[in-house]
C-alpha cells in the first residue's frame, strides 16, 4: 500500500521554483530517507505533504489524502516531530501528553489510557509530573518521538530529529523508528547524518528542487562508485547551482 | 600570545553542572576542536573565555589576559559567533558590517584582506536584511562580523549545526584559510566527523573532558578490538550481536555494526561460531581502526 504519491509535484514562488516537479511513491511501513543540501527545497516539499503550503502544480496523495483539497484530514492521519520544536519545556511530561493528545483529536479517555502506556514502554511513570526542561535531552526525544505517533498516524514526519544528540542517544532514538516502521507506521525523515541515510529502507537526494537520486542506500553506492552515503551525496549536491 | 589556556574550570547553574573542572591549554595558532554534544558545557565554556559570564572557580587566560581583570582588553582582541545567530535582523548585510567595523573602532576597508574569501559569497546580497538571508549565508555573515576587527582569537559556537554535509565542508575550508593567517580558532561541534580536521580536540560529555589529545592519539589510543560486522538484517544482527557474552559494545555504523570486544574474549572466529550458530549465514567481519564517535561512546561508557 502506498503512504505517500507524488507525481510532478512543483511549488514555484515568483520566477522562483523551490520545488521542481518530484515524483516518487513510499509505502506503508517503509523508512524513507529525504535528503538534500540547505536550500535544495526539502522543507517546502514537506510542507506540501504535511498539508500546511498548497502546490503549484502536480498531484500527492498523503494517506490517501489530496494535499489541495484535504488538508485537514491529512493533517489528523500524520505525525510531525523536529529537533527545533517538539515538546512544550514548561509544561510537565504529562500536560504534553495531553495537549497534543488533544490535537491530533484523542478523546479525554484515549488521552488517559494512552498516557499510562506511553509512560510505561518509555519506563518514565516516575516522571509523569516533571517539567520536559528538566528532562535529560535523551529523554525529551523519545518522548518527543512517542508524543507524535500518540494518534497512531499513518505516516509521521521527524525533520531532522537527532540534531546535537549525543552518539548513543542518536542510536537508541534509530531503533524506536525501527519499532514504529515494524507496526507500520511510514516514516519519513530528513537527517544531516549521513550515517543515517544508511537506516533507511530507501532515499531520496534533492539538488536544486528535484529528485536527483532515489534509491535503496546499497544500490546509490554502487551507482555512484562509493563507500558510503556521505560520498554518494557530496558528488550530487556539489553539483548545486543555486543559491539558497 | 596568542594561546588560551584553561585552569580547573567549574560552573553550575542551581544544581546542574554546567562545567566540571575543566583545563585546557590552547597553543597560538591552532585550531582547536571542542566536540560534544548538546548539553556537554560548550557554550558554558565558551562564555567564560569571552568575558560574558563568570566562572564559579577556576581561572582562565585568552591572549594571556585573565579572563576576570583583563576583560576590556580581551573584548578587543577576540572575535565571537555565538550558536544562535546575533546579527540584526532588520539591517541590511552591509550595514551589520560596517556597525561591527565602527564598535571596535575599525572600519570594513581596513581588514578587508581577512574577510575577503568569504565576504563575496554574500556581497551579491548586500542590501538584504540580515534577518532575510538564508542558513548558509547567516552563518557566513556572522563569521565575517566575528572577523572585522582582525580578532587574535576566534570562538566559534557550533558554527556547523544544521548545515548540510557539502556546506559543512566549506566551512571547515574556510577556518583552514583563517588559521593559515595566524589566527588561533577555538571551535564547538557536535558532529564528530568534524573532528580530523582540528589540531587538537577535547571530547566533552555531560560538563566534563572525557580526553584531550589530537584527534589521531585519541583514535590509537582506543583500546579494545574493533570489528566491522554486516549482513542483510543489520536490526536483527544487532540484537544477536549484543547477546553475545563477550561484546563489550556494538553500534550501528551507517552500513555495519561496530563490535567491540571484552579483554580474553578476542577470538574472532569464536564469534564466526557464535553467528553461525545463531543461523546468521551471510556474515562478513573485518578488522577496522575506531572513529572519533567510537572513541567518544567507549569513554562516555567507562565514565559511566
Amino acid at each position: 500500500m502506498k503512504v505517500i504519491e507524488v507525481e510532478k509535484l512543483t511549488k514555484q514562488f515568483g520566477d522562483f521554483i523551490a520545488v521542481d516537479h518530484i515524483s516518487f511513491d513510499v509505502d506503508q511501513g517503509e523508512i524513507f530517507g529525504f535528503l538534500g543540501a540547505n536550500g535544495a527545497g526539502k522543507t517546502t516539499a514537506m510542507r506540501m505533504l504535511c498539508g500546511l503550503s498548497i502546490p503549484t502544480s502536480g498531484k500527492a496523495r498523503v494517506a490517501g489524502y489530496d494535499v489541495y483539497k484535504q488538508t485537514e484530514q491529512i493533517k489528523k492521519n500524520i505525525g510531525y516531530m523536529s529537533q527545533k520544536f517538539s515538546l512544550y519545556g514548561d509544561l510537565k511530561v504529562w500536560e504534553n501528553i495531553r495537549l497534543f493528545g488533544g490535537i491530533y483529536g484523542l478523546t479525554d479517555k484515549e488521552i488517559a489510557a494512552k498516557t499510562d502506556e506511553l509512560l510505561h514502554i518509555l519506563d518514565m511513570e516516575n516522571e509523569r509530573n516533571t517539567m520536559v526542561d528538566s528532562l535529560p535531552l535523551g529523554w525529551k526525544q523519545k518522548l518527543s518521538f512517542s508524543v507524535a505517533i500518540i494518534h497512531e498516524p499513518k505516516v509521521v514526519f521527524l525533520d531532522e530529529p537527532t540534531g546535537g544528540v549525543d552518539p548513543v542517544t542518536r542510536r537508541q532514538f534509530w531503533e524506536l523508528i525501527y519499532q514504529a516502521a515494524q507496526r507500520g507506521i511510514t516514516i519519513f525523515v530528513t537527517t544531516h547524518y549521513m550515517d543515517e541515510a544508511e537506516y533507511c529502507n530507501r532515499v531520496s537526494i534533492m539538488v536544486d528542487g528535484k529528485i536527483e537520486a532515489l534509491d535503496k542506500p546499497s544500490v546509490l553506492k554502487a551507482d555512484y562508485h562509493a563507500e558510503n552515503m556521505n560520498q554518494v551525496f557530496q558528488a550530487l549536491a556539489r553539483k548545486a547551482t543555486r543559491e539558497e | 600570545m596568542n594561546n588560551v589556556s584553561i585552569q580547573h574550570i567549574n560552573k553550575q547553574y542551581g544544581e546542574v553542572i554546567a562545567l566540571k573542572d575543566i583545563t585546557i591549554e590552547i597553543k597560538p595558532g591552532e585550531l582547536f576542536g571542542l566536540i560534544g554534544p548538546d548539553g556537554a558545557g560548550k557554550t558554558t565554556l565558551f562564555r567564560i573565555l569571552t568575558t560574558l559570564i563568570l566562572a564559579d572557580s577556576g581561572t582562565a587566560t585568552v591572549c594571556g589576559l585573565d579572563v576576570v581583570q583583563g576583560m576590556k582588553e580581551i573584548r578587543k582582541r577576540v572575535g565571537y559567533m555565538p550558536g544562535r545567530f546575533s546579527m540584526y535582523q532588520d539591517l541590511t548585510v552591509e550595514e551589520n558590517l560596517n556597525f561591527f567595523a565602527t564598535v571596535f573602532n575599525t572600519t570594513v576597508e581596513e581588514n578587508y584582506d581577512l574577510i575577503k574569501d568569504i565576504y563575496v559569497q554574500i556581497e551579491p546580497f548586500k542590501k538584504r536584511r540580515a534577518g532575510k538571508l538564508s542558513g548558509g549565508m547567516k552563518q557566513k555573515l556572522a563569521l565575517c562580523c566575528a572577523l572585522i576587527h582582525k580578532p587574535d582569537i576566534l570562538f566559534l559556537d557550533e558554527p556547523t549545526t544544521g548545515v548540510d554535509p557539502v556546506s559543512r565542508v566549506e566551512f571547515w575550508d574556510m577556518l583552514d584559510k583563517l588559521k593559515a593567517q595566524g589566527i588561533t580558532i577555538m571551535v564547538s561541534t557536535p558532529y564528530m566527523d568534524e573532528a580530523s580536521r582540528c589540531d587538537w580536540i577535547a571530547l566533552m560529555k555531560d560538563g566534563q573532558c572525557l580526553t584531550i589529545n589530537t584527534p589521531d592519539q585519541i583514535r590509537k589510543s582506543f583500546d579494545k578490538k574493533l570489528y566491522a560486522v554486516r549482513s542483510e538484517n543489520m536490526y536483527q544482527l544487532l540484537q544477536g550481536l549484543r547477546q553475545y557474552p563477550g561484546t563489550y559494545s556494538c553500534y550501528t555504523f551507517g552500513d555495519s555494526n561496530h563490535l567491540a570486544l571484552k579483554k580474553g574474549w578476542e577470538d574472532i572466529s569464536k564469534v564466526k561460531d557464535y553467528l553461525k550458530e545463531k543461523g546468521y549465514t551471510d556474515v562478513t567481519i573485518e578488522p577496522i581502526e575506531a572513529t572519533i564517535e567510537d572513541c567518544f561512546m567507549n569513554l562516555g561508557k567507562e565514565d559511566q
